[in-house]
């Protein structure tokens, strides 16, 4: 019974969750201070990873896809394909893994150990809602962060690509810069920005709900961490699929 | 003036696992009271459900007219500004120095300046023995200091409500009677309606207007001071004398052998009832009674040697003889 329950119990929570943050949204005074410094935090503990991360991700397709257009005997689309591949996907997933292993990790960290201190309650006591006061900000800076990290990944991937296309594997660069339109176009990139502040949002509020239910102690809080991380992965590949999927289904191909 | 607050049939559980079953009382406004119970019973779920910070089961918390478990959160937010809490490890923010915390809910709340805000937190900051601390971190402070930073806090509001956890453990026995004699002067400047938990028998028996007891998911009793120190009741007599025989073992109930083996052990006398705490001005508190006020009324006759000293029986807490024999007489 409490195995059943349980689970669905925790999701309408968190959907809750996500519909006060929601509402409290336009609520002012906005925490700017708050909002800047949390932008801060989660792009210092997301941006070396994420450029770390990305380049040997930008070789890693670029191989693959230097290799399986040469099998096909495409090879003059060996930019397009890594472009594609690179932003279409690529890039909004190592956005997802950072964001919700580097940012969510940190801000459900932050949150639960507030949480178990009862500072949570102190403020509630004080009049002040931390959902307005703690979250709001956290989820708009994670959304920020998670857009301008994806761009940073697009840009490191596709030059990660070119280098070893171009440099490592001999190809010829003007092939590779000239096929970059011939399959992608600027609605991908705006899908991919999409995904990406779709990413941020839920990696945030998953960790705020994680964060904010924390109890039982220290222990308490590190498996809040560990739940909110995995989580967060499995809800991130779903959205990333059914944004995928209505993005073939909505916008026309190249052909 | 104080608020009352008026609780009826108060029922908590998390889970399976029951907190306490239809507690019923009233808290009279402007009173000092106090809430006793063996670890674990739920006395910092009481207070925080008292607050609002914890749904009941069942039951209502009358504030003003209003019951607390059934308001909007809106409404919910207006009621705790009625409220000053301490919470058992003071609740500090962690990112903030003492006086940003103290300064917090000035600088959320009111309109005042920076210097008619600082001039506030530093009287309070004085009042519970901080001064020269502002500039720490609540990480690098000791627990008893995080305890009264925190009282701090919730003092620069002058809440109708005090609701207070724990404000001893931690704390020294010369900073608590200091801090018992501050409950009592702060009553009496105030008038706010005080909930103090405490396990520290000497303040229990001498600080508060009323107390009450939590007992095996219970309330077992809630009166005034006298009624309680005069009670042959076995739970609360075993508690108020912090005495092994009884009905509470170490880990809360006695088991039926346990009780049967000190069947034949007589319970030794009741001690003598101390005089309340005054304040420390001599000026009466609006809410303080009589000595010996609500035994007379009762036909009660208290322990012999009752109300002739504050410290009947207990140590570290200011010896009023004159008093006593005064108030007899
Ligand atoms: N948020 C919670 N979720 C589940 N159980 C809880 C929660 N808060 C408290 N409890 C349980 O409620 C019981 C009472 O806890 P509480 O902290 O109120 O005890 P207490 O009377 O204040 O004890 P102490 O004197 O040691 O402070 C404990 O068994 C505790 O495990
Ligand atoms: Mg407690």
């Amino acid at each position: 019974m409490n195995l059943l329950t349980s689970p669905i119990k925790q999701a309408g929570a968190l959907f809750a969750l996500a519909l006060d943050v929601l509402r409290a949204l336009p609520k002012r005074p906005f925490q700017t201070k708050e909002f800047i410094q949390q932008c801060w935090f989660i792009a210092s503990v997301t941006i070396v990873p994420t450029a770390l991360v990305s380049i040997p991700f930008g070789a890693v397709i670029a191989l693959q896809l230097g290799t399986l257009t040469r099998q096909l005997g495409a090879q003059s689309f060996t930019g397009a394909a890594s472009v594609l591949a690179v932003v279409r996907e690529a890039s909004p997933i190592v956005t997802a893994l950072l964001i919700a292993g580097a940012g969510g990790s940190a801000i459900c960290a932050d949150l639960g150990s507030r949480k178990i201190r009862e500072e949570i309650d102190a403020m509630e006591v004080l009049g002040i809602s931390p959902i307005q006061r703690l979250v709001v900000p956290r989820v708009l800076a994670a959304m920020l962060v998670s857009l301008l990290l994806n761009g940073l990944v697009s840009v490191v991937g596709v030059a990660g690509g070119y280098f070893f296309n171009v440099v490592i594997q001999g190809g010829t660069p003007g092939a590779y810069l000239a096929s970059f339109t011939a399959l992608a176009q600027l609605a991908d990139l705006w899908t991919s920005e999409i995904k990406a502040v779709l990413f941020g949002m839920v990696a945030a509020i998953v960790a705020s709900y994680k964060g904010l239910t924390a109890g039982g102690g220290p222990k308490g809080v590190g498996d809040a961490v560990n739940q909110a991380v995995v989580i967060t992965f499995m809800l991130l590949f779903v959205i990333n699929f059914v944004v995928s999927a209505i993005y073939f289904q909505v916008v026309p191909q190249k052909v | 003036m104080g608020v009352s607050i008026e609780v009826r049939g108060l029922t908590k559980s998390f889970g399976s696992q029951k907190i306490w079953n239809d507690v019923t009382l009233t808290l009279p406004a402007g009173e000092i009271s106090v809430m006793l119970g063996p670890s674990g019973t739920g006395k910092s779920v009481f207070l925080k459900t008292l607050v609002g910070l914890l749904k009941p089961d069942e039951g209502q918390i009358i504030i003003e007219g209003q019951d607390l478990v059934t308001l909007k959160e809106g409404d919910l937010y207006e009621v705790r500004k009625l409220f000053g809490v301490l919470f058992q490890d003071g609740a500090l923010f962690g990112s903030m120095n003492l006086y940003d915390n103290v300064a917090f809910p000035l600088r959320e709340h009111t309109r005042k300046s920076e210097s008619d805000i600082r001039n506030i937190v530093l009287e309070k900051m004085d009042l519970v023995g901080l001064s020269g601390a502002e500039d720490k971190l609540p990480g690098e402070i000791s627990g008893g200091m995080r305890k009264r930073a925190g009282l701090a806090r919730a003092l620069v509001l002058d809440p109708e409500i005090l609701l207070i956890d724990e404000p001893d453990s931690g704390l020294d026995p010369v900073r608590t009677s200091y801090i018992n004699q501050l409950f009592i002067d702060l009553n009496a400047q105030i008038d706010a309606t005080f909930l103090i938990v405490t396990h520290d028998i000497n303040s229990t028996r001498t600080v508060p207007d009323n107390i009450g007891l939590l007992y095996h998911k219970h309330l077992a009793m809630f009166g005034p001071r006298e009624m309680l120190l005069s009670s042959e009741e076995p739970v609360v007599r075993q508690f108020l004398n912090a005495q092994t025989v009884g009905p509470i073992g170490m880990s809360e109930e006695k088991d039926a052998d346990e009780l049967a083996a000190e069947s034949g052990k007589e319970l030794p006398p009741l001690p003598p009832i101390p005089l309340q705490l005054g304040t420390s001005d001599g000026t009466p508190r609006r809410a303080e009674k009589p000595a010996g006020e609500w035994c007379r009324a009762n036909g009660i006759v208290p322990p012999p040697g009752s109300f002739l000293s504050g410290n009947a029986g207990v140590p570290g807490v200011p010896q009023n003889v004159e008093a006593g024999r005064a108030a007899l007489s």
